[in-house]
Parts: C-alpha cells; structure tokens; sequence
C-alpha cells in the first residue's frame, strides 16, 4: 500500500513537461467537480449550518422546512447548555468514557499485537481471524448479542453468577439469585458494560495497525540491541516504542475521536435516548433535537462543542507531532 | 469488566516477559503461555459471533434453560422460518427491510465508486494547481464527527423534499463514503502502469477510450475493493436511518431490528437469526478486504 501511494508522486512528475505545453487542462477540474461538489454540499455545508443553527431558537420542524422564521438567539443557547449543571455531567461521563476506552482500547490492542508478532505463524492466522471477526461484526449486531449475553434471565453473565456457590456469591456480592437482576440499571456498570463492547469492537483495529507497525521494524535493530546486551523489556521500550510512536499518535487521536462520539451502541445497550443520567455529548445533542419537544438549535449547539473538543484534541496531537519534529 | 477483558492477556504477556532467557525448559513453559495467551484472546473476540449464530440455531426451550448448551443439542431453522415468513407489523416482513437496505446499499456503491473514480483519476494521473488542497481536504473531512451533522442534514433534507425517503439515505451514505473510496482508489490508478495509456495514445486513442478501455477494467478490482467500503459504510448505518425514515415500511435493517427486537420482552431467538443474516454479508465482506483497511486508513493518516 505504501509503494502503491508513493506512485502518483512521480508519474506526476513525469507527466508535468508534457501537460506544461498547454496553458491550462481543464480536465482534472471535471474529473473533480462532481466529488468536490457533493464533499461540500453533504459534509463542509452542512458543518457551517449546524453553527448557524446554533444561534437560532429552533423548535418546531416547520421552521426547518423554512415555512416559519428562524428567531435569532445568538449565544442564548450555548447559554442554556453551559449554563446547566446536567450538561457538566454529560460532559463528564463523555470524557471518562472516552478516556476509559481509549486507554483499554490501545493496552489491549497493543499486547494482542505484540503477541501476535511473537506467535507462531499457524497460531498467529489463527487469532488473527478470530481477532477480525469482532472487528468485522458491525457495531448493531455486536451490541445486540453482548446484550443477549447479559440478559437477566437466560444471559451468560445471569447464569455465571448463579453457578457460583451460594456461600461465594453472599460473601462477595450479598445476593445469590441473579435471575432478573438489572445489569443495564446503575449508570456505573451500564457504562463497564458499554466499554466492554466498545473495546470487543475497537481493539482490533489497534492490534492489526500495531503488529503492521511492528513488521515494518527491521530486524537487524533487535539483533543490535540483543549483542549490545539489551534484554527484551528493554529493546520494546528503547527500539519498537520510539519507532511505532508515529503510529501511536495516529491510533490514539483515530480512538479518541470515534470513542467522543459513540451511539450505534449506546443506542443499542440503553435501548434509545431516554436514560439521561447515561448521557454523553451525541446522545445529548441527539435527544435534544429529536426527542418531543425537538430543540434543534440547542441540540445544534452541543454538537458545535462536541465538534470544538474533537477539534482540539487533533489540533493538539498535529502540534505534539510538529514539536517532535523541530526538535528530532 | 473491561478490566478483566483486559486482563486477559495483560498476566500471561507480562510472565512471559519476566521468565525469558534461560533454558530450553523455560523457552517451552514461554510458547505454552504465549499459546495459551493467543486462545483466550480468540476466544474473547469470536465467541460473541459464535453465540450470535449458536442461538439462531437453538431451539427456544434450548435458548430460555436455566444451563446454557455450548453447542446446539437439537439444531433447528424455526427462528429463521419465522423471520423470513412472518409479518414484523401487518404488510410488512423482514424481505421488505432486507431490501430497502439492499437498495440504499447498492445505489450508494454505484454512485459513490463512479464519483471516486473520476475524482481519483484527476488526483493519480495530473498533477495541477489545486491537487494537493484537494488531498488535503480529504484528510480533513474524514476527521469531521459524522454524528454532528444529524441535525443540518436533517435541515437539507426537509428542505429537499426528501424527508421519508430512501434516496435521503443515499445522499446521506454518498457524502460519508466518497472521501475514504476516493482516498483509496487513488492508490489502484497511480499503480496502473502510465505506459499503457501513453502507448494507447500514440495508437490514437482518445481520452476516453483510454479510461474506458485501459483504466478502467485495470482499476477494477481496486474498484471491488472501495465499493465493499462503501456498502459496508451504507449496510451498517443506524443513526440516519432512525432519523431520516417515518414509515415503517420504508425502514432499513437497523432501524427495524432497534425497532422491533430493542424492547424489553426480547424473543432472542428471532433476533439472533436476523443478527446474523445481517451480519455474514458484511463478515465476508471484510474479511476480503481488511488488509486495504488497515494500510488505507494509517498510510491515510500518516500521509497527512
């Protein structure tokens, strides 16, 4: 892939001369309009509007459709969310969520790629497909049998801990009936379980990427390291983690923004947008806009600071990577 | 819970850490752990997939007993029968869905591999003013939170007229995947070598003919590859789908399956067999084509 994307580079170059005769070809701009014109009327467009709608008191969908006037709010509705101390929760479980998954996403996923770098090769094949599968069941269906798995009467999870010996169970956990216990009710383990099938879903993504970066380090490095007496905790932390730390970035801010912005399976776990003290930002944005009454200016602008934290957490990462650069 | 998940390979990856070196009784006690290590994580990532059709497959006295069956005892296709032959609501069976989401699937991957590969072609094959403001620009509208545009695509498409229908979703799903199917299809053009079109030239072929005739059947397993990006982008979408749709005979798969099987009383046997029609499509699907995947989006990334 990396040959294939180094090409376009030098056919270019080699076609320069001969397209410099004429003054201008129009053919590339044509081959380009109907990409570019649907990029920006379905992704840049909408992306200035819902700032637009932001500073507007949008309530009724007629007004969408442009049949009643849009009433200017300017920062009245970033007022209202600041100004709520339920969005400050909200805001706290995204990030705690996001954190959570993000930090187990990439142990996880790294360790599974170390392991499958060290496995033998019919082992490795093995695990790797096991590995894709999760990463291929889309997010629906995932969610759905991870809720199957933990239903309250005929679950995996409710028959595990109805199989632990009575004494156990009372001891630990004071009950010993699990049949019909609530696993989704506590905010707290309705989220352990969200990361659960978050991380199921994302980990291997980071370990494919991982063993990718790893197979990419050449091998004379870690005999180098191994003559000069370097044991193997050594080596990883002094040769394969300087060198995958490119790849580290990326894999983080690429986890960081998709754990930002989960729903397929909130939606699915906490079956829709009604369970507010589980809330985070785009389930927020969401039932704000959606769900009767419908506020779409005020959903427009939670999804305006969503958009602004993502924001920042790229631009922090391209500066982190520029500053790595000055100073390499 | 997580933690635990993690656990699972954190101990046995850390042993073996400290145990290496020494002599050949150790470097087995090493594999034997790494092994096992290698099974556990397996198993943490299919057994769900596993489950998923194992329950299908149950019948439903099997599904609702106290002590699970790790494997069926009495194999059926009852649940299967009756998602593809029951009616969901009155009029409308699990064909009806199967099909609005085939329908929006297939319409996005044609459009959308048609538009890339003019778009990709321009990018791979000339090299002009604003080339690399374009490139650019594909980086950074992939970084755009999909989520966040609900409600102004909402807005478009009331305005359009379009509220309630499939082509809403297709416009949708069009917009989502071209960035991705262009940034990868411009790989497959710039490997095609540009000797076979200059030798077509000086045959006097026109420029046309040369993307007919030369380009186009030599990118087009390049073109396979992005289109199942795209269906897959299409197939699995939900929340546009929720917000789009009012009807219930125009839902797609996702949106009737949240519909009908996300409410409490869960009869797991139908929806575990509509899981899995569900997901084995995109299953074989990903599996043909992860490897572009994983080199698209991180040679993507780092290309920035």
């Amino acid at each position: 892939m990396t040959t294939l994307t180094e090409v376009p580079e030098t056919t270019a170059a080699r076609e320069t001369p001969a397209r410099r005769r004429r003054p201008v070809d129009r053919l590339p701009y044509l081959l380009l309009l109907p990409g570019s014109v649907i990029i920006g009327v379905l992704l840049l467009w909408p992306l200035g509007q819902v700032v637009v709608m932001s500073f507007f008191k949008l309530d009724n969908v007629r007004q969408l459709r442009g049949d009643r006037d849009w009433p200017w709010a300017g920062l009245g509705n970033y007022a209202d969310v600041l100004g709520d101390p339920f969005f400050w929760t909200v805001l706290r479980n995204t990030v705690l969520f996001a954190a959570a998954n993000v930090v187990l996403t990439m142990i996880l996923g790294t360790l599974v790629g170390l392991l499958l770098n060290r496995l033998g090769r019919r082992m490795a094949a093995f695990v790797a497909s096991c590995v894709m599968l999760a990463w291929a069941t889309p997010a629906l269906t995932g969610t759905i049998v991870w809720k199957w798995i933990f239903d309250d009467t005929s679950g995996l999870v409710t028959w595990f801990f109805n199989a632990l010996p009575d004494g156990l169970s009372q001891a630990l956990f004071g009950r010993t009936d699990w049949t019909g216990y609530g696993w989704f009710n506590s905010p707290l383990l309705f989220f352990a379980i969200l990361t659960l099938v978050v991380v199921w879903h994302s980990f291997p993504f980071i370990a494919v990427s991982v063993l990718a970066g790893l197979k990419s380090v050449p091998s004379e490095l870690h005999e180098a390291a191994r003559v000069d007496g370097a044991g193997p905790w050594k080596a990883f932390w002094k040769i394969t983690v300087p060198l995958l730390r490119p790849v580290f970035g990326i894999l983080i801010v690429l986890s960081t923004i998709w754990d930002f912005k989960v729903f397929t399976q909130y939606y699915v776990l906490a079956g829709g947008t009604q369970d507010r003290p589980t809330f985070m930002l785009s389930v927020y944005s969401y039932a704000e806009a959606f769900s009767p009454p419908p506020k779409y200016g005020l959903g427009a602008a939670i999804a305006v600071i969503l958009t602004l934290i993502l924001l920042v957490v790229t631009g922090l990462y391209v500066r982190m990577v520029l500053k790595q650069e000055e100073d390499a | 819970m997580t933690r635990a998940a993690a656990e699972i390979v954190a101990p046995a990856g850390s042993t073996t850490g400290t145990r290496a070196g020494g002599g050949r009784g150790t470097r087995r006690a090493r594999r034997i752990a790494l092994n096992g290590a290698g099974l556990l994580v397996a198993l943490f990532a299919a057994f769900p997939v596993y489950w998923m059709i194992a329950t299908s497959l149950k019948p439903s006295s099997e599904i609702f007993s106290s002590t699970p069956r790790p494997v069926p005892a009495e194999p059926t296709l009852e649940h299967y029968r009756e998602i593809l032959t029951g009616n969901l609501i009155p009029g409308v069976t699990f064909a009806d869905f199967f099909l609005n989401s085939v329908l929006v699937a297939v319409a996005t991957v044609v459009l959308s591999g048609l538009v890339a590969l003019l778009a990709a072609t321009a990018v791979a094959r000339f090299r002009f003013t604003l080339r690399t403001s374009f490139l650019i620009m594909l980086l950074v509208v992939q970084m755009i939170p999909l989520e966040a545009l609900v409600i102004p695509l909402f807005l478009m498409i009331q305005r359009l007229g379009l509220y309630n229908t499939l082509p809403s979703l297709i416009l949708t799903y069009l917009g989502f995947s071209l960035p991705f199917a262009v940034w990868m299809l411009r790989g497959f053009v710039a490997a095609v070598p540009k000797e076979l079109e200059e030798a077509a030239a000086i045959d006097g072929a026109s420029r046309a003919q040369i993307f007919r005739r030369i380009l186009f059947p030599l990118v087009a397993p390049g073109l396979v590859a992005t289109s199942i990006f795209s269906f897959i982008t299409a197939w699995n979408e939900l929340i546009f789908a929720l917000t789009f749709i009012n009807d219930q005979d125009r839902y797609t798969l996702p949106v009737a399956m949240t519909f009908f099987f996300g409410r409490d009383d869960t009869a797991w046997g139908p929806v575990m067999a509509a899981s899995t029609i569900f997901t084995l499509p995109v299953i074989v699907f990903f599996l043909l084509v992860q490897r572009k995947m994983v080199s698209g989006l991180v040679a993507g990334a780092v290309k920035g």
